[in-house]
């Protein structure tokens, strides 16, 4: 399911050069979608003073994601090796279930729908959703 | 099961009502008033068939489905996804009682079409999409809960008659 394909590279990397310019603000609409529809992501979040989905420190973390994310895609042709680190920390200090990572990743391909209608094709939508998939599955690496 | 489907889960057994707010009647409403049926169903239609290719296999009568530009200009596929919102507008039109309402839908789609239960989800997923790229700004974080949990209600409906 998260073999990603040449073509699937290609398209990602291609779709992530037009929209990257644009990743901090993608990441923090990503996060607040995240926080409002997904109430129950909020617990992950308890430290913060703020909790709602517009506070600065949603903000923060929604471009620290979108930071990786485009990481990420520098590491597209070895995600497990390239994202390594980022499991790590997901498995041993944050312990997110990797049931959000899906959720998460809904939520950037919402906001890529709502920022860029003409350019989020079909077809661009399948090697995203895979791609992000794949990201998902590298962090999930080092969980057990 | 594709990994990023995260239409919510809903457990709506026959005892238990669901409870809309008034701001979730009316934003589901502005929604379908908003949106063109023949311009988003076959749209979301495509999307789902192009993002999950084996939902494919339930349109074997349709024709050319070889890649994305086919599929998008597919009559049968345009005029299917035209169906399904006035499908879907019946729920919108019988907010309280979407499972009574669906009750022949969920037999036809279980006993006589096959339709494994999961993808209802996926074609949820791809609706969401591209609802989000009409509204664009419209669709808030608030919209779009209030979209998704009426979507898992329909897919919780259109799958209860599955024995």
């Amino acid at each position: 399911m998260t073999t990603l394909t040449a073509k699937d590279k290609q398209t990602v990397k291609a779709f992530w050069a037009k929209v990257s310019g644009k990743s901090e603000d993608i990441g923090a609409d990503a996060v607040a979608r995240m926080l409002v529809v997904y109430p129950q992501t909020k617990i992950y979040f308890s430290h913060w003073p703020d909790q709602s989905p517009n506070s600065p420190a949603a903000r923060k973390h929604g471009i620290t994601v979108m930071m990786g994310v485009g990481d990420a895609v520098t590491k597209i042709d070895d995600l497990k090796e390239g994202l390594k680190e980022l499991s790590q920390l997901h498995a041993f200090t944050l312990r997110v279930d990797p049931g959000n990572f899906k959720i998460l990743s809904h939520n950037i391909l919402v906001v890529m729908a709502v920022m860029f209608p003409t350019d989020f094709t079909p077809e661009v939508h399948v090697s995203l959703d895979k791609f992000l998939a794949a990201v998902s599955l590298a962090l999930s690496e080092k969980y057990r | 099961m594709p990994e990023n489907s995260v239409s919510a889960d809903l457990q709506t057994g026959s005892d238990k009502m669901v409870e809309w707010t008034d701001f979730e009647r009316d934003t589901i409403k502005d929604i379908f008033s908003m949106i063109e049926y023949d311009v988003v169903g076959p749209a979301a239609l495509t999307r789902c068939l192009v993002v999950y290719p084996w939902t494919q296999r339930y349109f074997g009568g349709f024709g050319n489905l070889y890649n994305a530009a086919a599929i998008k200009g597919n009559p049968m596929v345009s005029k299917h996804g035209t169906t399904i919102m006035h499908g879907l507008d019946r729920a919108v039109k019988n907010l309280d009682d979407i499972e009574n309402t669906y009750t022949e839908l969920s037999v036809l789609h279980s006993e006589k079409l096959h339709v494994d239960p999961d993808n209802f989800k996926l074609l949820a997923d791809c609706l969401t999409i591209v609802v989000a790229a009409q509204l664009g700004k419209k669709f808030t974080g608030e919209v779009q809960a209030a979209f998704q949990k009426f979507l898992a209600v329909v897919v919780s409906s259109l799958g209860r008659q599955y024995h």
